[in-house]
């Protein structure tokens, strides 16, 4: 038997933290690719700490919801989840955003763990990036006329997040698809306030590279954008700032295809999901206007 | 009583099967079968279909605990529990209900008639029989229970999905977020009318993750718990203060987050391996085996705040005012703020007498004045 274990952050404060890890865990259940799927949090439950004994399965493959490989990844989910031996050479990932899969045993159950790298950093990420600016603007072939902004936290936070930003601005920045890819950051250089100055095209959509909307994808960013004065008071979709009409995202992990990503991971770990790639990305792809049944 | 189940009892036998009251063994002379307090010897199938056609409930009854539960030693317990069997372990090694004491068979599916009920937290568990060994689990709020066998005249919300425990457990009657699962504020008027094994298993595990399994280790003796300090040192970045908190404030933390009011999760942490914590960890049915997030981040807090050095400060209080201040500090504390009434001024937590407090004893910056030394 084999189960896929989500894990993700959780909030202790925010009921809608987790929503995301429970939608892109109820699309793979429906796929059947594996026996078990379970979602497991560092502020919820069932813990990083408990969640391995919560299912029967002996073939556990541990996928973390999260965007850069950093602290979480690297330090706390394999202590908490005990994984014997567990050291970040492993994954081999000396720049940051290479890592694909280590196995390990954990020392309270008898199970054998397969620990992949983040969702964040997996090349199927770009897929996904592309897939919310083809849902915020409604358009599956958008891109010609159009900017696009891959947002995130700059190296204060963490080195590698900044990594990973670019490192999707460039691959979809190669796809020649979108008129001028840009990576942009919430604390330093080039910033997200000033998009407007970065980009010609007068259509921008801005996708910030987060799991879950929060404070910064829903406070932060669209005040700092100047798509509100307020974000109580919400905003437009698109919204005019300077001549320029900004299709703002919201976080990228709420799009439904952020599931593929998981499973993608997975069966780099070696797990059998049959042909569940493929269906997911055929269910959640954004229908052309009027094609929708 | 089916002839597949039948079947696949002939099948198992080469293993072994033994469950509430039903054996069957296979050796060189046949096959052995033990129902009902006599046992038969030296059969072949058709000896065994004959038997088996003269008690059927007690295969159907085993085909349902070998076919129909979920995989998992702890889940099968769990279940057995529920209707209060001997535990067993897999269907093949499973201890006859003789050499455990336990009801056999027909008295098992009989009791199922009536329904059979069991709490689990502020969970529900109603246990009946669905035909041919089958059972079905209905599953509600224990200030819900007893539900009528017709749902008749229930006002009960009706959900399938074991799922949608998960919204159900989110948030608590008046719609707040519930960090903690297991606190005792599970919201009420749902009801899970007909579920399967498997899908019960699942809508607990929504509800309370990990205690199935962490009930089941400590039933069997392997519960493996993290005491304070070990989970205090374990903890990196911003947790990394936790590992300062005095012990004499782990009781307090104790007292605070993980008596029974609190959290129906029995604590059995203690502070380490020498020192139990100051406090009754309670009367819940299932463990907690370490500190949670809930309490490591709430102990950070206070052991930040630990770290300030005490002094002595001079207010001027009638005696009924400090009085007033208890009370005020009992409300919050027990959560009782709400309840108290809008004119009930013989309250001191009522809200007119906190603000005439308010308004005599603090300054224009909301601060106690400190009268011994002029600032706060």
């Amino acid at each position: 038997m084999q189960a896929l274990v989500i894990v993700a952050h959780g909030s202790h404060l925010n009921p809608g933290s987790s929503a995301p890890t429970f939608e892109h865990a109820d699309t793979i259940r429906a796929t059947g690719a594996f026996d078990e799927v379970r979602e497991a949090f560092w502020k919820e439950e069932p813990h990083f700490r408990e969640v391995l004994r919560t299912v029967a399965a002996d073939e556990l493959y541990v996928v973390p919801l999260f965007i850069s490989e950093g602290y979480f990844t690297e330090q706390v989910i394999p202590r908490e989840l005990r994984l014997e031996d567990w050291s970040v050479e492993d994954w081999e990932s000396p720049d940051g955003i290479t890592a694909t899969h280590a196995t390990y045993e954990a020392t309270d159950v008898d199970k054998t763990v397969h620990y992949a790298g983040p969702a964040g950093t997996h090349e199927a990420m770009s897929d996904v990036i592309v897939r919310r600016a083809e849902s915020v603007t409604g358009d599956p072939d958008v891109g010609d006329g159009f900017g696009l902004a891959v947002v995130g936290h700059g190296t204060n936070r963490n080195e590698h997040s900044a990594r990973a930003i670019e490192y999707h601005a460039e691959r979809i920045r190669e796809r020649g698809r979108f008129e001028e890819v840009k990576a942009l950051f919430m604390d330093e250089e080039p910033e997200v306030d000033d998009v407007t100055d970065y980009f010609e095209s007068d259509d921008v959509v801005v996708v910030p590279l987060f799991v879950a909307d929060g404070y910064h994808t829903q406070e932060d960013i669209p005040e700092d954008m100047g798509l509100t004065e307020d974000y109580r008071q919400g905003w437009e979709t698109p919204a005019t700032v300077d001549g320029h009409r900004i299709w703002y995202a919201g976080a990228v992990g709420t799009e439904p295809l952020t599931a593929d990503v998981l499973l993608e991971r997975a069966a780099d770990a070696g797990a059998d999901v049959g042909d569940a790639i493929e269906r997911v990305r055929e269910e959640t792809r954004v229908d052309a206007p009027g094609t929708a049944d | 009583m089916q002839d597949a189940q039948v079947d696949a009892l002939l099948a198992a036998a080469e293993a072994g099967v033994a469950c509430d009251g039903l054996e069957v063994t296979t050796g060189p002379e046949g096959y052995a079968l033990t129902v009902d307090g006599e046992r038969h010897e030296g059969l072949d199938g058709d000896g065994i279909r004959a038997i088996a056609a003269d008690h059927p409930r007690y295969v159907e009854n085993w085909h349902f605990w070998a076919s129909a539960v979920p995989a998992g030693e702890d889940r099968r317990a769990f279940l057995r529990w529920l209707e209060d069997l001997p535990a067993g372990t897999e269907p093949a090694t499973e201890t006859s209900a003789a050499a455990e004491g336990g009801p056999e068979a027909p008295t098992i599916l009989d009791r199922l008639d009536h329904g059979v009920q069991a709490t689990w937290g502020q969970l529900h568990v109603s246990v009946s029989h669905a035909g041919g060994g089958r059972r079905s689990y209905a599953l509600t709020h224990v200030e819900d229970a007893p539900v009528s066998e017709d749902g008749g005249e229930s006002t009960l919300e009706t959900f399938e999905d074991p799922l949608d425990a998960r919204q159900i457990a989110k948030r608590d009657d008046r719609e707040r977020y519930r960090p903690l699962s297991t606190a005792p504020t599970l919201s009420t008027g749902w009801l899970f009318p007909s579920l399967t094994a498997d899908d019960l298993v699942r809508a607990v595990e929504a509800f309370y993750p990990a205690t199935i399994p962490n009930w089941h280790r400590e039933r069997v003796g392997d519960l493996d718990v993290t005491h304070w300090t070990q989970t205090a040192r374990r903890q990196t970045g911003i947790y990394d203060v936790v590992e300062e908190l005095p012990q004499e404030a782990v009781d307090w933390v104790a007292e605070a987050c993980c008596v029974d009011s609190q959290c129906l999760k029995r604590r059995e942490w203690q502070y380490d391996d020498e020192s139990d914590v100051a406090v009754d960890g309670g009367e819940g049915t299932f463990p907690c085996r370490e500190p949670c997030s809930l309490v490591v981040a709430a102990a950070r807090k206070w052991a930040i705040l630990e770290s300030e050095t005490e002094r002595t400060y001079e207010f001027e209080l009638t005696p009924s005012e400090k009085h007033q201040l208890e009370e005020l500090i009992d409300a919050v504390a027990d959560g009782r703020v709400d309840e108290i009434r809008e004119a009930d001024v013989n309250d001191g937590a009522n809200r007119y007498r906190a603000r005439y407090l308010r308004a005599k004893r603090l300054d224009e910056d909301g601060e106690l004045p400190d009268a011994s030394d002029g600032t706060e």
